[in-house]
């Protein structure tokens, strides 16, 4: 088992990605620079948070385009397990492997706290060691994160099963309180909220673990 | 080849909340503004583009405005490609 992690220039949460995985629960990391295209050996990917290629234009817009992703978007074709975090979940959208887009806050604020979500696992892979219904604290820290997809998207989504995680008190306005979706499918999972930060009990809390430990399975 | 000058207006779909627009309509009445009754912020891209024709400008501009310039989950685009190409400028 090894878990890729994508670096792009702007990339800020990708050591704390590999410390989550392999310093807190032993799960061997690679890192993959944004112009390989070299996925052999991988049994997941990770797209981490931060500001990749500065985010200019609009949050993960440029990423998309990058040669590393056009095998990621194969990658999870194939069933292969993706993992996008904030920044990531913004890429996944962009790519179209993920429905909607993370638009700026409501109230404009950068968010920094820890938040309530209510799970609901379904056949999303990465979360199988949470229960339904379960409520668990991960750390948001995001300017754009508000989730926007027109009201019969969200309640396709919702019949699906796709919105495996909600805010309980909702801080940046997203439609139907979304803080995380999976695809059809469930091998790809997109969230704001930062399971990587709550891996290392110096850090505050475990909740995030258990997400990471799905693929030790 | 034709250099051809276009302008790509990105502007948020109607139903997507644009808080930084509600943001500055504030703004405009403390300025002293008064009777602004919408604010909407978007993007002015300007391009030079080398193409073959103005067909082929317009087609080139087009793909570039609906995939990367925009996103049509939240966003509109319109594109004001300019009459006269001013060859080799």
């Amino acid at each position: 088992m090894t878990l890729g992690v994508v670096v792009f220039p702007g990339s800020n949460c990708d050591r704390d990605v590999r410390w989550a995985a392999e310093g807190c629960l032993g799960i061997p990391t690679r890192f993959l620079w944004h112009e390989e295209r070299d996925l052999s050996g991988l049994e997941a990917v990770v797209i981490p948070g931060g500001f990749s290629y500065g985010d200019y234009l609009r949050c993960g817009a440029i990423a998309r385009f990058a040669p590393l992703l056009q095998e990621v978007a194969a990658f999870a074709e194939r069933g292969g397990r993706v993992l996008g975090i904030c920044n990531g979940f913004q890429v996944l959208t962009e790519m179209g492997l993920l429905p909607g887009a993370l638009t700026r806050n409501q109230k404009l604020h950068f968010l920094c706290e820890p938040t309530a979500l209510a799970v609901q696992p379904g056949r999303c892979s990465w979360l199988q060691g949470y229960s339904a219904g379960e409520v668990v604290t991960f750390p948001i820290a995001h300017g754009e994160g508000r989730y926007q997809v027109e009201p019969d998207q969200l309640r396709a989504l919702e019949d699906n099963g796709q919105v495996v995680l909600r805010y309980r008190r909702n801080p940046n306005g997203s439609v139907g309180d979304v803080a995380g979706l999976t695809n059809a499918a469930g091998n790809v999972l997109g969230l704001m909220p930062h399971p990587e930060r709550a891996c290392d009990p110096a850090t505050g809390g475990v909740d995030g673990r258990r997400l990471l430990a799905s693929l030790l399975g | 080849m034709p250099l051809f000058s276009a302008r790509v207006l990105v502007s948020l779909r109607p139903s997507v909340l644009d808080p930084a627009g509600e943001a500055t309509r504030a703004a405009a009445a403390r300025l002293g503004v008064d009777g602004v009754s919408r604010l909407r912020i978007g993007k002015a891209v300007e391009v030079e583009l080398e193409a073959a024709d103005a067909d082929a400008a317009r087609q080139q501009l087009e793909l570039l405005s609906d995939r990367l310039l925009a996103n049509p989950v939240i966003e509109n685009w319109t594109l004001e490609l300019k009459d006269g190409a001013s060859a080799g400028a």
